[in-house]
């Protein structure tokens, strides 16, 4: 019976985190983030206020918690980290005017919980994704989010990259297949460098997404522990009685 | 049913169980607990208040919202300044020993103030927590019942709810609804009239 | 009342209990239901389900209310709100991800519990209409979880609350009417959110309360069923009470308090290691807010619903109308209801059945999952087609089952139950 049940489980547990994995579009990359790591979170909160605050907000996250989960302290996140007139205690709000629809042709959203909604791994191939396209507003698109609105805001770091196609003769016509990006010029950062800035941010956007994880999680062995405990308890108590049982 | 019951082990046992799941639920019940207690936001909202004060001419008070409580600051002139301490006699806790303020403002004495010219508190009347009004003109309808406070009086604060009275710094009168004097937040200044409400003047550890 | 021994005698007790006694029947109550409750010796793994039910129901309540407490029903604020208790509320995050996984693990629960039901008879006279409580009790939970899940106001919210709505919507003639009559709109909107928020938070949990308390109060009358499927009230000792049982306290309140360790270890152990469980207990298109010009790329319901989504998705429209699938979809879960009657084996657990019974379960209990995961997957591939023929099965299962449980052979029900787990 036990057997069964544990298959069951199993077997709905392997259905429903396929069904987790669906989306088309190509394989994503691995971000490999881990939020236990305070100094890539630092380096990400960095240049997430550096270079993507100035566009996009964490309306959910504050000045304050942010500075206290990442042991930053309060003179310098006031000199290196908040750009805007607010005060500590306040959310992160970007520092774009209420216009920007009209430059963008979108308001760039909240990146509050776009690690929950769309995944690290997103986040990180989005940010790897960047391609030359003179048929776009900014020069770029993108080969994970198909005629972003978005600039390559770190194109000097990564350097421009050049769509791959393949060519498919189906039918009568042949189509252009966009099936990746390969290195077209050189960025100020090594790629490997490159790789490393941009987990930093996703992981500074992990942590944004649900700031209480990394404690979370530690907290879970304490409470795994304590129910341990009481399980044994439990069970030999359970067993004490039922030996009047015959 | 078995003859032979260790009567003790099950004791134990049962004790073990029952010690261990009521410390369980005590754990269990303090997140629940500690969730009404005021949020990030509150406390955001409830940062300290800075107030420019340097418009305000002798006799004339703002108030502040700090907390969602109204703060008063109140701007006093020499001579009124001069003759608070004359009527201790008349007031219930004259040297606010039983009432709320920071240590370096009951060092203050009658003043009940950093800087006398300005004197801040909280306008909650410590009855039951209306709003007091201030009535500042000398001779004005403000009167403590029988009592003569002479020409120079300087007026004070007046709880429309239950006819509660304070003087000039919120000190309140013998025989008032109010039992103690109008409660005072600590507060900095940052300037010669710029006021910060709610933090203290001695440096914060962060 | 059945006059034992034991309970005829006046409740002797002193002191506070006494003064309470003789104005409340506290001992008498707890006598009845607790401690001198026979309860067969013989339950298994599957009994721990109906206490654990009960615990996922109090933790339910209790979270559900801290939430209440912060929570901003209105379709401007929800989201946010939501945000705010995981964020700024010390601790929120907890009873947050508490009251989100007690959803999933009720169903869990319950579904485990129902299973049990099925396996050992315990629907069959003289427990029917604990088993029609216990439906009741089930299609509330849906309802009380459907409207749940549109709470948080995220997209998966806003487009799973638009199609399940729609579904009315294609009754005829009434449809249109009945489909603005619920959202109060015209599409899901703030009326909407307001109103399930009520029927969330007050309505449904009281009808619910209630009717655990009836589904309780209809089992200590009929006394419990046992896996080898026996009455044990039909051999009765020299004192009354029978040979086969033993009184719930203590024996089932340790035993009990066990289950519910090991279940806390698990519950716990996904509370705060993977609230979300890979997407599937929250879904990832629900940290968007919602947004009614744009549906997210799948739209599936959360995984407690799919096998009935996928039976309503499985069943293609005609004769201008989508409304045989809805028909199709309710009377999946109407004909729970019946099974009672369609039952025709002489024997109630499946230890004594025969080899028919054994294949038919194996094959619903396949099909079932089956169309949970073509509920939870678009609906292309061999997936349609899948859920076609499982909901045939479904239904094969439950129709065929006066025929083929006559049919099939049984062995030799003991006269006493056997060992005991």
């Amino acid at each position: 019976m036990l057997k069964r049940v544990v298959m069951m489980a199993a077997a709905l547990l392997a259905a429903g985190t396929a069904g987790a994995q669906e989306a088309g579009g190509p394989q994503l990359l691995q971000a490999g983030n881990d939020i236990t790591n305070i100094d890539s979170l630092q380096r990400g909160a960095r240049n997430f206020m550096n270079l993507c605050s100035g566009c996009h907000s964490l309306q959910y996250l504050r000045y304050n918690r942010m500075a206290a989960d990442l042991k930053i302290s309060e003179a310098d996140l006031k000199a290196n980290l908040m750009f805007t007139s607010d005060k500590v205690f306040d959310t992160i709000n970007s520092a774009m005017p209420a216009d920007a629809e009209s430059w963008f042709g979108k308001q760039p959203p909240d990146l509050s919980l776009i690690a929950r909604s769309k995944g690290t791994d997103y986040v990180y191939s989005f940010l790897h994704g960047f391609y030359a396209d003179k048929t776009r507003p900014w020069g770029v698109n993108n080969l994970y989010l198909p005629n972003a609105s978005m600039p390559h805001v770190l194109l000097d770091r990564q350097g421009m990259q050049k769509p791959v196609y393949k060519s498919e003769s189906e039918g009568g016509g042949a189509t252009m297949e966009l099936v990746g990006v390969e290195p077209m010029a050189p960025g100020a950062l090594k790629p490997e460098e490159y790789d490393q800035f941009v987990r930093d941010i996703v992981n500074f956007l992990d942590y944004a997404g649900e700031p209480i994880k990394a404690k979370r999680e530690s907290m879970g062995v304490f409470v795994t522990l304590f129910l341990l405990v009481f399980f044994v308890f439990a069970y030999l108590l359970k067993k004490e009685y039922w030996k009047d049982v015959h | 049913m078995s003859d032979q019951v260790d009567h003790s082990r099950r004791r134990l046992l049962t004790a073990a169980t029952v010690g261990t799941g009521a410390i369980g639920a005590v754990f269990a019940a303090v997140p629940f607990l500690a969730s009404w207690q005021p949020s990030a936001r509150a406390k955001a909202l409830g940062a300290p208040v800075e107030v420019d004060a340097s418009k305000l001419e002798p006799g004339q008070m703002l108030k502040v919202a700090w907390r969602g409580q109204p703060v008063f600051v109140v701007r006093r002139s020499k001579e009124v300044i001069a003759q608070l301490g004359n009527h201790d006699a008349l007031l219930a806790d004259p040297a606010s020993d039983d009432s709320e303020q920071p240590d370096y403002i009951k060092a203050k004495g009658a003043a009940r103030a950093i800087n006398p010219e300005y004197w801040v508190g909280l306008a909650v009347c410590t009855h039951l927590g209306c709003s007091p009004l201030g009535a500042f003109e000398a001779n004005n309808q403000f009167q403590v019942a029988g009592t003569d406070l002479g020409s120079g009086w300087p007026g004070g604060f007046y709880c429309p709810c239950h006819g509660s009275k304070y003087d000039i710094s919120g000190r309140v009168f013998k025989s008032m609804p109010a039992p103690k004097n109008l409660a005072i937040p600590s507060y900095t200044f940052s300037g010669d009239a710029r006021i910060t409400i709610g933090v203290d003047a001695a440096p914060q550890k962060t | 009342m059945a006059a034992t021994p034991d309970t005829a005698d006046p409740v002797k007790s002193t002191g506070l209990l006494g003064w309470i006694d003789q104005r409340f029947p506290l001992t008498k109550l707890w006598r009845e239901q607790v401690s001198e409750y026979y309860a067969p010796k013989n339950f298994n793994f599957w009994y721990y389900f109906g206490s654990i039910a009960l615990l996922v129901l109090v933790n339910q309540i209790v979270t559900g209310i801290f939430l209440t407490m912060n929570y901003k029903p209105s379709a401007a604020e929800a989201f946010s709100s939501v945000e705010y208790i995981m964020r700024d509320v010390d601790w929120g995050w907890l009873i947050r991800y508490m009251h989100s996984t007690g959803a999933s693990a009720f169903f869990i629960v319950v579904y485990l519990h129902m299973f049990r039901a099925l396996i050992y008879g315990s629907h069959r006279r003289p427990r029917e209409l604990l088993w029609i409580f216990g439906c009741v009790i089930f299609v509330l939970l849906m309802a009380e979880a459907f409207m749940g899940y549109v709470l948080p106001w995220g997209n998966m919210s806003f487009w799973g609350a638009q199609v399940i709505t729609s579904l009315f919507g294609s009754l005829p003639v009434i449809g249109g009417p009945l489909l603005e009559w619920i959202r109060g709109d015209f599409v899901i909107a703030d009326a909407t959110l307001n109103r399930f928020f009520a029927l969330h938070v007050v309505a449904l949990p009281f009808a619910l309360v209630f009717l655990v308390a009836a589904h309780l109060m209809a089992l200590h009358e009929v006394g419990s069923n046992n896996p080898d499927g026996i009455e044990i009230k039909k051999t009765k000792g020299a004192d009354g009470h029978p040979l086969d049982g033993i009184p719930f306290h203590p024996y089932y309140t340790v035993k009990d308090i066990m289950g519910v360790a090991g279940f806390l270890l698990v519950f716990c152990g996904v509370i705060f290691f993977a609230p979300t469980f890979g997407g599937v207990f929250l879904e990832p298109a629900n940290f968007e807010p919602a947004n009614p010009l744009q549906t997210p790329p799948h739209i599936a319901p959360v995984w407690y619903f799919t096998p009935y989504y996928a039976m309503l998705r499985a069943v293609p429209s005609f004769a201008g109308t989508q409304i045989w699938g809805v028909l199709v979809m309710g009377a999946a879960i109407v004909v729970l209801f019946f099974l009672p009657w369609l039952d025709r084996s002489p024997v109630k657990s499946i230890r004594y059945r025969g080899p028919i019974f054994k294949v038919a379960l194996a094959i619903f209990v396949v099909a079932f999952l089956v169309l949970g995961i073509c509920g939870m997957k678009p609906p292309s591939g061999i997936y349609p087609m899948l859920a076609k023929w499982c909901t045939a099965l479904y239904f094969a299962f439950f129709l065929l089952m006066p025929w083929y449980s006559r049919l099939d052979s049984t062995k030799p029900v003991p006269e006493r139950v056997t060992g005991h787990a």
